[in-house]
């Protein structure tokens, strides 16, 4: 069975009367890496938001299908899909500095997801938080843990978050714009370190970006989003050496040359 | 919020640190009972043994001007933290549900907040009858619509930061996204608009005693006093003076606290 698929999903939002994502179907296989690219305002956030749960109902109209793991994240009741995605989907958010919260030490925050959805005790979700830290690469983890966000730097933000993420290991990772704020050094880096968390845990990746370049180096496969539609899809590096769509052709030209070839 | 070589925020805590050392002194002694009254020294000048006079009871003024700005503080004190604690609430849940009850209680809000809060203070008292604890919950009352709309404000804009959609995302039900994760972070922004609160209401009581609708005697607050030293005016000109120190020393104080803290929304 497919972890997530998407079928036929529509978002219109009440504020606007816009309807963001106009029939989108999209199948994520366990461990599968996507990467989702288009321009800005294409409906790729609004994508990942209904997939994660977050639309409240109240502010958008939703219709089709989004199931995660067979359960329809749409329509099943607010307690088990509790039960269902916050163990199951982790989100990374572009903005390391408000991704995390900042009167909170940084230990606690990365255990968060741990208090709520096991039995561990304090201990173990220290334990187990720390292993997270190492994992992502963050220096000194227990000098790391009682840290406050403000006293990182943002490419180690970003690994908190990702820590706090996959501490419980889930099923899917969902990563949207993850290194769009940081310089490029570190955005290799942290691609490469999601890239590693995906293959050691079996971790599905869906991967958001309007950089193709970005997409290129951690997903296998990638599906390419226009005016709230999916316009292709496919292996990436076919998409890449034959794109079919026009659009796509003009975002693979947006690519600096130097980066096309890499 | 720069804290740091701020000269209005380290003058603030200067006065405000001495109010309240006077007031919680005051509070367990004063060189006189504020009340006794001393037949031999009748409308005395100030002087060694009464710094700042008697009155035409023989009272120590002294004595009373502290005892007065302890009352009053409290007063404010009570009134804001009324406000503040309803204002949460009511702000917490509009900001973070939003919707139609956001609509309506809203909407309340404006229609309670057009009118001036002294006016409508008057009404209630009108109603309710005057006295001590009549003015802390009319004031108080008055003051919850403000507060509200600050907190909700800040409320729906914290929500849709990314460590609350994280939250969310995570597990965490309603009541613990917005107690533990985004009320904390609003504090940084509510504080200057509770001292200005504070003193908003500091200057709501002083008016409405000396009106005469507000704090009855035996009760003492600076607002009665003003009332009572008015009648001495030209006789006892340090009473009135006194009394009128301070209050503004009290309202200085947190005003300036409150602009070195950034400035803020008013309250009340
Ligand atoms: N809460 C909202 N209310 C109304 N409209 C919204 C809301 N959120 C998003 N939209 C609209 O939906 C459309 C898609 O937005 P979305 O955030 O998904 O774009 P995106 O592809 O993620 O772009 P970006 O690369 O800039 O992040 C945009 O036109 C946006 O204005
Ligand atoms: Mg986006």
């Amino acid at each position: 069975m497919a972890l997530v698929e998407i079928r036929d999903l529509r978002v219109r939002f009440h504020s606007t009367g816009k309807e963001a994502v106009r029939g989108v179907d999209m199948t994520i296989e366990p461990g599968q890496r996507l990467g989702l690219v288009g321009e800005s305002g294409s409906g790729k956030t609004v994508t990942a938001m209904a997939l994660s749960g977050l639309l409240q109902r109240g502010s958008a109209a939703l219709s089709g299908q989004v199931l995660f793991q067979g359960r329809d994240v749409l329509t099943c009741p607010r307690e088990e899909l509790r039960a269902i995605q916050g163990p199951g989907i982790g989100v990374v958010f572009q903005e390391p500095m408000t991704s995390l919260n900042p009167l909170i030490r940084v230990g606690c925050q990365v255990e968060e997801v741990l208090r709520l959805h096991t039995d561990l005790t304090a201990d173990q979700r220290r334990e187990r938080a720390l292993e997270a830290m190492v994992q992502v690469g963050l220096p000194e983890p227990e000098v790391t843990y009682e840290k406050y966000p403000h006293q990182l730097s943002g490419g180690q933000r970003q690994r908190a978050v990702i820590a706090s993420a996959m501490v419980i290991h889930p099923k899917l990772l969902i990563c949207d714009e993850p290194t769009t704020a940081l310089d490029v050094t570190v955005q290799i880096q942290i691609l490469r370190l999601l890239k590693s968390i995906s293959v050691r845990y079996g971790v599905a990746i869906l991967l958001i970006s309007h950089d193709l370049s970005v997409v290129r180096r951690l997903c296998e496969s990638v599906a390419v989003m226009y005016r709230g539609r999916i316009v292709e899809r496919g292996n990436t590096e076919d998409v890449f050496a034959s794109p079919q769509d026009d659009y796509t052709r003009r975002l693979i030209a947006a690519i600096p040359t130097r980066k096309r070839h890499e | 919020m720069k804290l740091r070589h701020n000269k209005n925020f380290t003058a603030g805590a200067v006065i405000t640190a001495f109010m309240l050392a006077v007031i919680l002194v005051g509070m367990v002694w004063t060189p006189y009972d504020p009340n006794a009254m001393n037949g031999a020294a009748k409308m005395a000048g100030p002087s060694l043994s009464h710094p700042l006079g008697t009155d035409n009871f023989g009272r120590d003024i002294f004595s009373r001007v502290v005892e007065g700005a302890g009352a009053t503080a409290l007063i404010a004190g009570a009134t804001v933290a009324i406000g503040l604690a309803a204002g949460l609430v009511i702000g917490g849940l509009t900001g973070y549900y939003g919707g139609w009850l956001d609509e309506i209680v809203m909407r309340l809000n404006d229609a309670v907040a057009a009118f001036p809060s002294i006016l409508l203070a008057l009404v209630l008292i009108a109603l309710f009858g005057q006295g001590k604890y009549n003015i802390i919950i009319a004031l108080g009352v008055l003051f919850v619509p403000s507060f509200a709309r600050i907190v909700r404000t800040e409320v729906a804009r914290q929500k849709s930061l990314d460590y609350v959609r994280s939250a969310r995302l995570m597990g965490a039900g309603d009541m613990r996204v917005l107690f533990r994760h985004i009320l904390p972070n609003i504090v940084p922004v509510l504080l200057p608009s509770v001292a200005i609160g504070f003193n908003n209401a500091v200057l709501a009581e002083a008016s409405m005693s000396y009106l005469g609708v507000g704090v009855q005697p035996p009760d003492a607050s600076l607002g009665r006093m003003l009332n009572e030293a008015q009648g001495y005016l030209l006789s006892a000109p340090w009473y009135a003076l006194s009394t009128g120190a301070a209050i503004i020393l009290l309202v200085l104080g947190f005003g300036l606290l409150s602009e070195g803290m950034g400035g803020g929304y008013g309250a009340g």
